[in-house]
């Protein structure tokens, strides 16, 4: 086997590791700081899988929006909301034994079944390079009536944002 | 592809139980939030390498997963502002302790 592809291969696995490690840190630590952080950390692990899988340009845009922006985002809501989190406050509800198990037991049958299923790989897909400009020639052409939709939601959303979160003026 | 397509699979449905135990365990609303992010990413890993191998063409998984990216954000901007305005309001963030709507 080459040795690059085998340092690619083991590369991947590590990320996957390091990605998951993060992940069960960004749900488990009890400083809700330290878990945005951990987050932030598994979202750039995914990004790299990303990279992997031949979508650079998704993988730019995971650093930019997830990491970039809505952790900015997530910081800013847990320093303006401070005080209450931080003092011998209870950070988990009485559900965790029973989540954990029904999360693994449903984990158990999606491995079973992600094992056992006979994936039809299309060959043709497996060589083929998605540039930039493929995706932007589909936003703009075939996918082109979502993508408006997606960006007048996107655009309610975030007047939206502002009027619920703006002070209200006393009347 | 270097990976098999099942490990990748197999790596995004274990970010996803792990987002859904979160959101199940957590008590302030921040904590969920950043909990579904992780779900919304695991369907991100699973689109793009659905995309790669056996989609009829390409660029499909793609460009969901840019959609899904962009109701995240939608979701997540939305969502951090009801939190200010409920710490604002009742001067707490935790899920249990909102029972306005409550009877």
């Amino acid at each position: 086997m080459d040795p690059l592809f085998l340092i690619a291969k083991i590369g991947i696995y590590a990320v996957m590791g390091v990605t998951v490690l993060a992940a069960l840190g960004a749900v488990n630590l009890p400083n809700l700081f330290h878990a945005a952080l951990a987050l932030a950390a598994a979202l750039v692990g995914v990004a790299l899988i990303f990279v992997a899988l031949g979508a650079e340009f998704l993988a730019v845009v995971q650093v930019l929006l997830y990491v970039g922006a809505i952790m900015t985002l997530v910081i800013f809501a847990i320093m303006l909301t401070h005080g209450l989190g931080s003092k011998g406050v209870k950070r988990r509800n009485e559900l965790g034994l029973g989540a954990a198990g029904a999360c693994l037991a449903f984990f158990a049958l999606l491995f079973q079944i992600l094992r056992k299923t006979a994936w039809p790989v299309n060959p043709q897909n497996l060589n083929h390079r998605i540039s930039t400009a493929d995706l932007g020639n589909a936003l703009m052409g075939h996918f082109v009536f979502p993508f408006e939709v997606i960006s007048v939601v996107l655009l309610a959303a975030l007047i939206g944002a502002i009027l619920i979160a703006k002070k209200e003026r006393e009347s | 592809m270097i990976v098999p397509l099942e490990h990748i699979l197999i790596f995004s449905a274990l970010l996803f139980v792990i987002g859904v135990y979160g959101a199940l365990t957590r008590r302030s609303i921040i904590g969920i939030l950043l909990s579904i992010e992780l779900i919304l990413n695991a369907v991100n890993i699973n689109l793009v390498a659905f995309s790669r191998t056996t989609s009829f063409a390409p660029e499909t998984g793609q460009i969901f997963a840019i959609f899904v990216m962009a109701l995240a954000a939608a979701g997540a901007t939305v969502g951090l502002a009801i939190v200010i305005a409920l710490f604002r309001e009742r001067k707490t963030i935790l899920a249990d302790e909102i029972n306005l709507l409550k009877w």
